[in-house]
């Protein structure tokens, strides 16, 4: 969308202003709940920070939420809604699970690099299919992103109940991966460096989360491909004009989008719990969704909103655990007011921020 | 044969039972989408009316507050959507997915907080709920042949919130349809400008629509903690409202096809849950989740154009601008 802001408003104070008003109302709802939400914060604060274990799954679950980050942020970039992440990142970690499964006898570092392409693969199959949808049939991502999910989580329930469950056990999930399989863990590495992340399962994971934002960087603006896909996502007549097939780019922007989608299995199935389990995904898809609005689509504003969010996930449990009247589900409810305020009423402070930061028109205007 | 009779007879009342909140849904939806407003917040408006009903219920006793606090906040959940994607013309996608994420929290957190029972609120006591009522001659009608035992198991022993979706289906048919009012939502969800230059004020039209949309979604909600069932549990609507919006689409957005998609769905579900572990001949046995997973394939293969053509409101998801 053309603003008239600077950008210091546009990227800085507007994401602040509506991030303060999600906070404000989470706050009301605590002070509802009878506790004291300085409290809560100083507490949620210390919780994701406070020491070194803590640190460690913030940037854990960080990880997690730049994946989907940037997975809802590069459909955004060619105009596209993608819902189904969660859906993507529980299939791409089917890819992972079926690597992780198949491979484990492979010498080192080669299975886990197919497990790592596996998990694209995949993601990108099960975004594929909507985007195709979109492009050939003129049917709406935002619904078939859903359908999707939910087809998805019957498919990985079936085959987890049933091919997939480890022989000669009761619990729907896989057999554990063999230790060839498994992404490095950062732990002892930052301990030789003197940093403590205690039992943290953070891994290498969060590595190629940054390397893809660098790619993804890159890609959107600095790529004949990216370009293509925002003159798509600004105006798909203009694209037309300029020769740009919109169908085209509507299917590469969500094959792309349920990749990175489907990399997020990697933290979670090859970083931390070494074999595939029902429903690991966690609802971590649709963080995605606030962490790609709060982020304004861009790779620093998303790896921020990463951060915050793993900080409300890490200090969240620890909040809900020392607050009995608060649960963990009030991270939940951060995540939908940022939604809300970041997303669905980004519009209700702008005219107010335009009317006092407006870049000065021309003088003639003002004498006039 | 009496004995595979009485089964179809079962088969049919729990997909009465099991349609009863889809088709409360798709009738809600169908005025939001009808007037130009993509609603996916149809899950997050039952799952909340679903808390009231419960909390309201557990708390004073009687079913008809915990029904009227449902569709309070079901009614200012839709106001909220309306405000954000009609008043600030936000995109009404993003607006539904943070009612339905924001709810899916705060319930279980309110759940917590007040009822201590590990984010649920059981409901006990007979006034508290909408039991089964019997109908008149229920029980003398038996002996009478087919219609008989038709009338007392599939028609007679709902509560009384499924007569109410029964009886909402040729009402929201004759609204959208017949009325005055009717015709205003139709027109304002295809060609908003021409509304306009009637003199007839889109946001207007649409903020009515959405009232409608929070009534019948919040009478869903209390069907399902109130009514069907005993309390509420986190993530109860489980998909229901996505469901309705999948039966809505099925429908073509038309009132009563859109009740046979409800029904279609509903008869999957009870029939998933009595094959468990049953082989078929032939076939053997299927997946329950192969069926779980039917309405949404299904729904993807209409909206392709595989199976027949789905059309939308034309004028759906875009906030109106009036020319300045």
């Amino acid at each position: 969308m053309p603003t008239k802001l600077p950008p210091w408003v546009n990227f800085g104070l507007l994401p602040l202003l509506n991030l303060g008003m999600a906070f404000l109302v989470a706050g009301l709802i605590v002070v509802v709940l009878g506790e004291n939400p300085f409290a809560a914060m100083r507490l949620l604060v210390f919780g994701a920070f406070g020491y070194g274990e803590a640190v460690g799954y913030t940037f854990f679950y960080a990880t997690n939420f730049i994946f989907t980050g940037l997975a809802v942020a590069l459909a955004f970039q060619c105009g596209l809604f993608n819902i189904g992440g969660e859906g993507q990142a529980y299939i791409g970690g089917l890819g992972v699970g079926l690597a992780g499964i198949w491979l484990g006898h492979w010498p080192a570092p080669i299975g886990l690099v197919v497990g790592i392409m596996a998990a694209a693969a995949f993601g990108g199959a099960w975004g594929f299919i909507p985007g195709w949808l979109q492009a050939r049939r003129g049917s709406h991502t935002v619904i078939t992103t859903i359908m999707l999910n939910f087809i998805a989580a019957s498919l990985m329930t079936y085959l987890l109940v049933n091919p997939l469950r480890r022989p000669g056990q009761q619990i729907p999930e896989s057999m554990t991966f063999d230790e060839r399989m498994w992404l490095p863990q950062l732990s002892t590495v930052l301990r030789d460096l003197g940093y403590d992340i205690g039992r943290s399962p953070l891994n290498a994971a969060l590595l190629l989360a940054l390397v893809c934002c660098v790619l993804y960087w890159l890609f959107i603006w600095k790529t004949r491909a990216g370009y293509e896909m925002r003159v798509v996502g600004r105006s798909e007549p203009a694209a037309v004009y300029g020769g740009i097939s919109p169908a085209r780019q509507i299917m590469i922007a969500m094959t792309l989008s349920g990749a990175l989608a489907g990399l997020m299995s990697l933290n979670e199935v090859l970083g931390a719990q070494h074999r595939l389990t029902l429903g690991f995904t966690g609802g971590y898809g649709f963080v995605g969704i606030a962490v790609a609005l709060m982020g304004r689509n861009h790779p620093i504003g998303i790896v921020l909103a990463a951060l915050l969010f793993g900080a409300l996930y890490q200090g969240g449990s620890e909040l809900a655990f020392d607050m009995p009247k608060i649960n963990k589900d009030m991270v939940v409810v951060i995540q939908g007011l940022v939604i809300l305020f970041a997303g669905a009423l980004e519009h209700m402070f702008r005219p107010w921020l335009e009317a006092r930061f407006a870049r000065p028109a021309l003088p003639a205007a003002a004498v006039a | 044969m009496e004995e595979l009779a009485t089964q179809v007879l079962l088969l049919t009342a729990s997909t009465v039972r099991l349609a009863t909140p889809l088709v409360l849904c798709a009738m809600a939806g169908l005025f939001a989408e009808r007037s130009g407003v993509v609603d996916i917040g149809l899950e997050g408006k039952m799952l909340g009316a679903a808390f009231a009903a419960a909390a309201a219920a557990a708390v004073s006793g009687s079913a008809w507050v915990g029904l009227v606090a449902a569709i309070a906040v079901s009614w200012s959940l839709a106001m909220l959507h309306g405000f954000a994607s009609i008043t600030h013309k936000g995109d009404q996608v993003v607006s539904g997915m943070a009612i339905n994420i924001a709810v899916a929290g705060l319930g279980p957190v309110l759940a917590d907080a007040w009822f201590r029972q590990a984010g649920r609120v059981p409901v006990s006591g007979e006034d508290a709920r909408f039991l089964p009522i019997e109908l008149p001659f229920a029980e003398a009608a038996r002996s009478i042949p087919l219609i008989g035992p038709f009338y007392a198991e599939v028609v007679s022993d709902h509560n009384l919130l499924v007569y109410v979706a029964a009886v909402s289906i040729p009402i929201v048919a004759w609204v959208v349809y017949r009325t005055r009012f009717g015709l205003r939502l139709r027109a304002v969800g295809e060609n908003p400008s021409a509304v306009d230059t009637a003199g007839i004020s889109v946001d207007g039209m649409r903020y009515r629509a959405l009232m409608v949309t929070g009534l019948l979604a919040g009478i869903a909600g209390a069907y399902l903690s109130i009514a069907q069932g005993a309390g509420f549990t986190r993530d109860m609507s489980a998909g229901r409202g996505y469901l309705a919006l999948a039966a809505l689409i099925f429908g073509k957005w038309r009132p009563v096809p859109a009740v046979l998609a409800c029904l279609l769905f509903a008869f999957a579900d009870a029939v998933q849950a009595r094959l468990q572990g049953v082989e078929l001949p032939l076939i053997g046995e299927i997946p329950t989740q192969a069926i779980q997973a039917l309405p949404y394939l299904l729904t993807i293969l209409l909206l392709a154009g595989f199976v027949g053509r789905a059309v939308a409101p034309r004028a759906i998801g875009q906030p109106y601008v009036k020319e300045r």
